[in-house]
């Protein structure tokens, strides 16, 4: 679509970004804020991060939560991966439907149900409550995110890429790996940051399946939350938003620089 | 028997009986579920032949290029290449290889390890892999292209090292899908000459898919024109246009115009037959005449002579009114209307720069051609 | 061409197959199917005071004729109870209520953004797309936690109204209702910018331009063709906010008031503080049938998207 850039687009486009970035930008603004009351500004300082640092209850957390991330968004790339493969190139097994539903479901599940059903599982089955049965949860749910990003990529996988390598001499084993993983790689990626953020961020789940001494850092946020807002929580904020904002630009930029070094040789054929 | 067109070599071991067919489809079937795709076929391909596979999409042919390639495996019937059985050999063990329409170029390799892959695979030392990429890359004149990726070139360039990269393992034979499909007419033209040559020089054997008529009469040696996973007929060019053994491969090849009618008499080998456009028409009996019998006479457009007078012969002449001209430099196509309604198509060479009182619309014309120029079919 | 069947083209590594679709699947059986069937089986359930808190127990170690005992205490009591609960009732009309209305008024707010950015500047466009992803990639938590601090009587809002003089009295704003509205909003913006952009996007403006030169107004050509080519997309972002919306907690919890009933809220009481497993796990059941529906509807718009794709 293009046509005519009005105001009234311009307006809304404006107040539309401006909705949804003011609220973080104050919140980080306020975490440099030398008052403990979050609202009234009182001069700059960054003591609020010495604090957060040295929290270690905080810190523990943070360090629980990276370690389930980590894990959870590795297993669940490469279970997700193969979710996805079964879906798009095994048209006919059985249970297909039932497999298609459970890929599905968790996506459009509220986490207050997938938090209690996996509690319930892990209660009666005797299993003790704590950092494995969270990552197992965070699996279980970011798989079908990562099925779901890596199936669109393999729908428009061009099969004849695949069977041009067995074609060379791979057999299908190598030519998947040689070929089709490579090319669909960057999907993979992307479902593998999607389950990292997703562990990262999960409040609901995590307080359903976490036990004694495995408090993720969601789940300490929400704690001391409830409790007020406080600068510290800003400052740990800050911090997250940070991260992310630098991992989603740098993997803009290096998009663009590629995208660049394309349009440079595409110009000089 | 006088000869059909021009043979483009002296090449024909589909002639000689004891010669032994490089590729065999024996009676092969495969169903796609309740599709029929390929239905009960026999086919002999030749070593170093140029074969097309023609007929439109749906026919079958990719899926008979696909068999041989091992991408499926035939649901009756075998298929052999060299005399050995192909049943269950694995894509990646026949010594077959493919250019696909979509040419598959892997995108994360640059051209030289797409056109390298092959021979990675297969083990070859470095050196001589470098080597021999080198010579396909110059080959296909793509030299300094070699550390481009795919997307980084135009379509003919992929082409070309999708060509570079099936032929890296010097396969004994070569199977193509469409190979020009992408390519606009003009580079199309050039590279069907291209491929012509390489196939000479290689001494490989060609197959090759298309649905472009042009494009197999150019390149090919022999054509199968296939219809709903048969082959109606197999010949060389010349013979598929000269001598169609049915409407449909008639049809399919150029323009055609076909009258019908019943033979009425059969005599010293000429038939008469009388047209239901209402006009006699002696032609050779050929195979398929049969006295009494309904019958097709099919004729192309450059063998109809187009008079403002009445010709001398009794039989070949019909008269007509000028329904539609068009002037296409080289020649000039008319499209007549029989008095039954039926729209004729001649076409006349422009042999000479302008012509006095040319025919005009609405003109009265006579159509006429001699027993020689058109074929009795069947059906 | 036949379309050969997929599974057929990857030949003979039935190994890999096997791998591709046992594994995750097995998975999915043991950790989405059984918890469910184990859910379902608890709302049938008593609760009791124990641990697990819940009654009967399945011993299978006591042979058939305990398993069949067992069984026959399982009842639907917890779900007469819910129904007669007015508590209940009302949690789930709320959250209904309340998820339509943020709906409806993201929507409001989404689609000027979604059509505002579809008609940029063609190099502006990923750069506010990327703008609308961004707070996606953001922990959700947090930005629900930024609206504290603002919403709050003495918040930034309140200090901000106050200081142009539009209002002498604070507002009081955090929770309530309207809090949660703001919340839901917020959060789910980019479900539904992104859609809706994305059929825009698509949109070829001649369409606009043929629909103005046959004599529909500026506002006409709008509402007959961008809207009504829109309609995709909008439906798509309405389900994607609606769906979490309902079951939504973190939300409720934080921005909205005592007196803001949301079903999965109600649920976390109901486990947490309650500790009544049996209820919660009926409460959990009954929620899911309530988006059964919102579910399906968005399965088919889905299958129908790709569909118009092909």
């Amino acid at each position: 679509m293009s046509g005519r850039w009005s105001w009234f687009n311009i307006t809304s486009v404006v107040i539309g970004f401006a909705f949804l970035y003011i609220p973080i930008v104050l919140l980080v603004i306020y975490s440099f804020n030398e008052s403990r009351l979050v609202t009234v500004w009182a001069g700059f300082s960054t003591k609020w991060y010495v604090e957060m640092l040295g929290n270690e209850g905080l810190m523990d957390a943070a360090w629980v939560t990276i370690r389930v991330a980590l894990a959870a968004a590795t297993v669940a790339t490469v279970l997700g991966t193969l979710a996805a493969i079964a879906l798009v190139r095994h048209t006919r097994f059985f249970g297909r439907t039932l497999f298609t539903g459970m890929v599905y479901a968790p996506l459009v599940m509220p986490e207050v149900i997938t938090g209690l059903s996996l509690l319930l599982l892990f209660v009666s089955i005797d299993m003790d409550r704590g950092f494995w049965t969270v990552t197992l949860a965070h699996i279980t749910f970011s798989m079908c995110f990562v099925a779901v990003v890596v199936q669109s990529r393999l729908v428009s996988f061009d099969m004849a890429l695949e069977e041009a390598a067995q074609d060379l001499g791979c057999t299908p084993m190598q030519a998947f790996v040689k070929v089709t993983l490579p090319v669909i790689f960057p999907a993979v990626l992307a479902g593998w940051m999607l389950a990292f953020t997703l562990s990262l961020d999960d409040l609901v789940i995590a307080s359903f399946t976490s036990g004694p001494g495995a408090t993720t850092l969601p789940m300490k946020i929400y704690s001391q939350v409830r409790l007020g807002v406080t600068p510290e929580i800003n400052a740990v904020s800050t911090i997250l938003i940070g991260l992310v904002a630098i991992g989603v630009i740098t993997a803009t930029l290096v998009n663009k620089r590629r995208m660049v070094a394309d349009a440079r040789a595409a110009a000089a054929r | 028997m006088k000869s059909l067109g021009n043979v483009r070599r002296s090449f024909a071991p589909w002639a000689d009986s004891s010669a032994r067919p490089y590729i065999a489809f024996e009676n092969v079937t495969k169903r796609f579920d309740d599709f029929t795709a390929v239905d009960d076929l026999t086919l002999h391909v030749f070593e170093r032949e140029f074969f097309s596979l023609l007929g439109p999409s749906g026919c079958g042919k990719t899926t008979l290029l696909r068999m041989l390639a091992g991408f499926e495996e035939p649901t009756a019937g075998d298929i052999f290449l060299d005399g050995q059985p192909l049943k269950n050999v694995p894509p990646h063990r026949r010594p077959v290889n493919m250019m696909f329409q979509s040419y598959a170029l892997f995108p994360h390799l640059t051209v030289a390890d797409n056109v390298a892959f092959g021979l990675k695979q297969e083990g070859m030392a470095r050196g001589e892999i470098a080597e021999r990429v080198g010579r396909m890359l110059k080959l296909v004149r793509l030299e300094q292209f070699a550390s481009r990726k795919p997307h980084q070139l135009s379509g003919g360039q992929r082409q070309r090292v999708a060509l570079a990269r099936s032929i890296a393992k010097r396969p004994k034979l070569l199977l193509l899908d469409e190979p020009l499909g992408a390519l606009d007419k003009k580079l199309r033209e050039q590279t069907q000459f291209e491929l012509m040559d390489l196939q000479e020089e290689l001494g490989l054997t060609f197959m090759i898919v298309t649905h472009d008529q042009e494009e197999a009469m150019t390149m090919s040696d022999r054509i199968a024109v296939m219809d709903a996973g048969v082959v109606r007929q197999v010949g060389t060019p010349a013979e598929i246009y000269e001598a169609p053994s049915s409407r449909y491969v008639a049809d399919f090849i150029g323009n055609v115009n076909t009258f019908e009618g019943r033979v009425t008499a059969i005599e010293n080998g000429m038939a008469d037959m009388a047209a239901s456009d209402g006009f006699a028409i002696r032609t050779h009996a050929g195979a398929h005449g049969r006295s009494g019998a309904h019958a097709y006479f099919a004729i192309r457009p450059e063998k109809i002579e187009v008079t403002r007078q009445r010709p001398d012969q009794e039989h070949n002449a019909v008269e007509g009114e000028v329904w539609d001209i068009a002037y296409l430099g080289g020649l000039t196509v008319f499209n007549v209307k029989l008095d039954s309604g039926t729209i004729v198509k001649a076409t006349v060479l422009n042999t000479e720069r302008g012509v006095e009182d040319p025919i005009g619309y609405e003109e009265r014309v006579w159509l006429s051609f001699t027993p020689d120029c058109g074929l009795l079919l069947e059906n | 061409m036949a379309q050969p069947e997929q599974a057929n083209r990857t030949g003979g590594s039935e190994a890999f197959r096997r791998i591709a679709i046992v594994v995750p699947y097995l998975w999915l059986l043991a950790l989405f199917l059984l918890p469910f069937l184990i859910v379902f089986r608890i709302s049938l359930s008593e609760p009791v005071l124990a641990m697990p808190p819940y009654a009967p127990q399945f011993d299978w170690s006591a042979g058939w004729q305990e398993f069949l005992e067992a069984l026959s205490q399982l009842s639907p009591a917890n779900y007469l109870w819910l129904a007669e609960d007015a508590l209940y009732r009302n949690a789930y009309l709320s959250s209904l209520r309340i998820a339509l209305i943020s709906t409806a008024l993201t929507l409001l707010i989404g689609f000027p953004l979604a059509y505002g950015m579809a008609r940029a500047p063609e190099r502006l466009r990923p750069i506010l797309l990327m703008l609308v992803i961004l707070p996606f990639w953001t922990s959700f938590l947090i930005r629900v936690y930024a609206w504290i601090g603002i919403l709050k009587p003495e918040g930034l809002l309140n200090q901000f109204l106050m200081w142009i003089g539009v209002i002498g009295e604070p507002l009081t704003i955090l929770n309530t209702d309207t809090a949660v509205y703001i919340g839901i909003v917020y959060s789910y913006l980019p479900f539904m910018v992104l859609p809706i952009y994305a059929t825009l996007e698509r949109m070829d403006h001649s369409l606009v331009e043929a629909a103005l030169d046959l004599g529909c107004t500026a506002f006409g050509a709008f509402w007959k063709v961008t809207a009504r080519l829109a309609l995709p997309g909008i439906a798509a972002g309405c389900l994607l906010v609606f769906i979490p919306a309902v079951g939504e907690f973190v939300i409720p919890d934080l921005l909205g008031g005592t007196e803001t009933l949301m079903i999965g809220r109600t649920l976390w009481i109901e486990f947490f503080a309650n500790r009544d497993w049996p209820v919660a796990s009926a409460v959990a059941i009954l929620l899911l049938l309530l988006l059964v529906v919102p579910i399906v509807l968005f399965q088919n718009a889905q299958a129908r998207a790709q569909e118009k794709a092909k």
